[in-house]
């Protein structure tokens, strides 16, 4: 893929959490370690490309999605933006016009919104701090549009409510608005549409895939739903404890998945419909993962039912399995 | 679905509950009459669009409603005995033990400046009387059992992703060992696997200690797999109830067939999906006769003014003017 069209590249990105021991560590004077949280992932998202970040709980999707917006700070790697480094940049003058181009949907509607502000002011915020309004009746009109675009249906409804006078999928879709508001080159969706039902869902689908088809907009969709991802993205990169172990096409890493790890998602993945196999539970076993203690190796061996010996010992790098086709697994070749 | 449990008691009986939010003066009626029993053992569902009442009647039944809520009628009973659920202080004695809820957004409802394991164990103190000790012990199974290591049980919330803390609020919910457990989107948060995971926890409870599940989800996939019943509420109204297998099979009402229409399934390549077109009804002023009437693609002259009522039909109850009741000799006809 040409450099020039990226909009966001991630290089040997690393996010390196102090561990906070137990009281039992402590006593006995154990080591403190570090929670790798994001432990060194390329990744880059082009201009008016949708690309889905996958994995498992706690493998790292919030941390990347907050060290792109400037929330969290990358213990190494580096963070670049039209091709421009703004891994340590941190003066107002550069943040702001980057906080008009980049926004981020975040995953908790509960923390994101602001309990004492109405869904008004919510929205309004970044409008007014970013300065890109000249009047009231434009803002008004921006807060409706964007109330609107997430289906909260007659926005004027919604202005003077507070929060907790909403219900959770009505919240969700404030975070949304308040994004949309801004109308950014790049947003970070941190699964934006949890808490949504199928038909709403589709409706807030649509509006992302129409800013990209239209604007031009480039979207990183973080979700932990694989058949979502397939329906959304160009491509789909598969994180697990830390690490891309896959990365492809949405097509290739649906239907053609290659790393043992992608393998097991895909069939954990119930049908859809009500013929559903409750007794089809998924294979994997093992210890639970923890990025406190990454195991060493390929950090997937000791749940793969692959797993062979240089597993234990060796970390398989990334290699080339097919056309924008990535795996990283010493099967691969 | 499942093995036939133990006991089959009646544990739960919500009738004809109706809620209204005061909104500036105004007031709003979240749900409309809902009417449900649940039995020992049982997993019902209840599944419907964004602010179709699915949180308020579960907080009903908790005795959370918010301070501007009331509830106007019905009555909720428990083991035959009508809860306070009106009053906070009443209700104490019954969460937790009897039913606990795990809030939607649980994950921001961890308190930021405790550890992990201290939380868990603090209803395990209060409620089963276990010295601190015997309750950390406990927190740190119940971590284990929805799949955090009990030493992250160190962190403070804030240090957990937002999955972890989801399943934090699960751990939290199971500690008093409770006979119902009302879950709003308890997985919302979680991949496949870990789901799988939780969900299986649900199912070992169910058979082996009889608890009953109340599953808040819009996730079609989570109902089949976990639930006997599911009931879909639209406009703060049950609309129709059923077992999974009929209701996904043979949706009666033209809601759920929309909503079943609108499952995106990458089996056969179904891309985009379609929304239902249409917004959900406003609840300050309710449209007249069926709340959905302006959407439905079979409404007829009577829907517009005509309430329809949930009805027993011949497998499972639903509130559409398409479907006819079932008449007194109906029902004997069936159970002849
Ligand atoms: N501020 C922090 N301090 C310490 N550890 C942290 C912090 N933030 C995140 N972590 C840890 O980093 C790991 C990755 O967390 P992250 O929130 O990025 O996961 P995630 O993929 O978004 O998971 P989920 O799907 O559950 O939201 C987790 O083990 C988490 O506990
Ligand atoms: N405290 C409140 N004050 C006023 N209105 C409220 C309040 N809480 C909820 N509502 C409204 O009541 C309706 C039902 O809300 P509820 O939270 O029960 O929906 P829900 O089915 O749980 O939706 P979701 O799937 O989005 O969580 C919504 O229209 C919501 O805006
Ligand atoms: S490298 Fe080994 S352990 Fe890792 S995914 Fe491949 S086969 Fe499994
Ligand atoms: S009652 Fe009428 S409008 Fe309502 S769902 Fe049935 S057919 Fe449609
Ligand atoms: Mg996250
Ligand atoms: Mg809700």
């Amino acid at each position: 893929m040409p450099d020039t069209a990226d909009i966001l590249r991630l290089e040997s990105l690393q996010v390196h959490f102090p561990i906070r021991g137990g009281f039992f560590d402590r006593v006995l004077g154990r080591p403190a370690g570090a929670v790798r949280a994001v432990d060194g992932i390329d990744l880059n998202v082009g201009q008016g490309e949708i690309v889905a970040l996958v994995g498992e709980s706690g493998s790292g999707k919030t941390t990347v999605g907050r060290v792109i917006t400037k929330l969290a700070q990358p213990t190494g790697g580096r963070l670049l933006f039209e091709g421009r480094d703004m891994t340590s940049e941190r003066g107002s003058s550069t943040l702001r016009p980057y906080r008009r181009r980049v926004q981020m949907i975040f995953q908790d509607a509960y923390q994101a919104l602001n309990p004492r502000h109405t869904v008004f002011d919510i929205v309004a915020e970044p409008l007014r701090s970013l300065r890109l309004v000249e009047n009231h009746s434009q803002l008004t009109e921006r807060v409706s549009e964007a109330l609107a675009a997430a289906g909260l249906n007659p926005s004027g409804d919604f202005f003077p409510r507070f929060p907790h006078e909403l219900s959770g999928g009505q919240r969700q879709r404030v975070v949304i608005a308040g994004a949309l508001a801004v109308k950014p080159e790049l947003i970070v969706a941190d699964e934006p549409v949890s808490m949504l039902d199928v038909s709403i869902r589709a409706q807030i689908l649509q509006v992302l895939v129409d800013l990209r088809d239209k604007h031009h907009m480039a979207l990183l969709f973080i979700t932990h739903d694989l058949p979502l991802a397939w329906l959304i993205a160009d491509r789909i990169a598969v994180l697990y404890l830390g690490r891309l172990v896959e990365i492809g096409t949405a097509d290739q890493i649906t239907f053609n998945p290659r790393h043992p790890y992608t393998v097991a998602l895909r069939n954990a993945t119930p049908q859809i419909r009500g013929d559903a196999d409750r007794s089809k539970l998924p294979a994997l076993q093992g210890e639970v993962p923890s990025a406190a203690r990454v195991p060493k190796g390929c950090r997937f061996h000791p749940r793969c039912p692959l797993a062979f010996d240089r597993c234990k010992e060796e970390e398989p790098p990334a290699l080339e399995v097919g056309p924008q086709h990535m795996s990283a697994c010493w099967l691969t070749k | 679905m499942t093995e036939p449990s133990r006991s089959t008691a009646l544990l739960l009986n919500v009738d004809g509950l109706s809620v209204d939010y005061k909104l500036k003066g105004l007031s709003s009626r979240a749900i409309d009459g809902v009417s449900f029993a649940l039995r020992a053992g049982e997993a019902v569902a209840l599944v419907g669009e964004s602010g179709s009442g699915k949180t308020t009647t579960a907080m009903a039944i908790a005795g959370l409603l918010s301070p501007n809520a009331r509830v106007s009628e019905g009555e909720v009973r428990y083991r035959g005995e009508r809860l306070p659920i009106n009053d906070d202080v009443a209700m104490r004695p019954h969460r937790w033990s009897e039913t606990s809820v795990v809030f939607q957004g649980a994950m921001n409802a961890l308190n930021p400046v405790h550890r992990i394991t201290k939380q868990i164990a603090e209803p395990c103190i209060l409620r089963l009387g276990l010295s601190r000790s015997e309750a950390t012990v406990r927190a740190r199974e119940l971590l284990e059992l929805v799949g955090i290591p009990a030493d992250r049980g160190a962190a403070y919330p804030h240090e957990l992703s937002g999955g972890m803390r989801q399943r934090v609020m699960i751990a939290m919910a199971l500690a008093c060992r409770p006979s119902i457990v009302i879950g709003d989107e308890p997985t919302t948060a979680l991949d496949v696997i870990t789901q799988a995971q939780i969900l299986k926890l649900f199912g070992d409870l169910r058979s082996k200690l009889n608890l009953a599940l109340i599953l808040i989800t819009h996730d079609l996939s989570v109902v089949a797999e976990t639930c006997d019943r599911v009931m879909i509420m639209y406009a703060g109204r049950i609309v129709e109830d059923g077992t999974v297998a009929d209701v996904f099979a043979q949706p009666k009402h033209p809601y759920t067939q929309l909503l079943i229409e609108s499952i995106p399934n990458p089996a056969n390549g179904k891309r985009m999906i379609r929304p239902i077109p249409g917004d959900p009804p406003n609840l300050v002023n309710r449209p007249s006769g069926c709340a959905f009437h302006s959407r439905c693609p079979s409404a007829m002259t009577v829907c517009a003014t005509e309430v329809p009522s949930l009805d027993e039909v011949r497998r499972g109850r639903v509130a559409c003017h398409l479907h006819r009741p079932l008449t007194q000799e109906d029902k004997v006809a069936i159970h002849a």
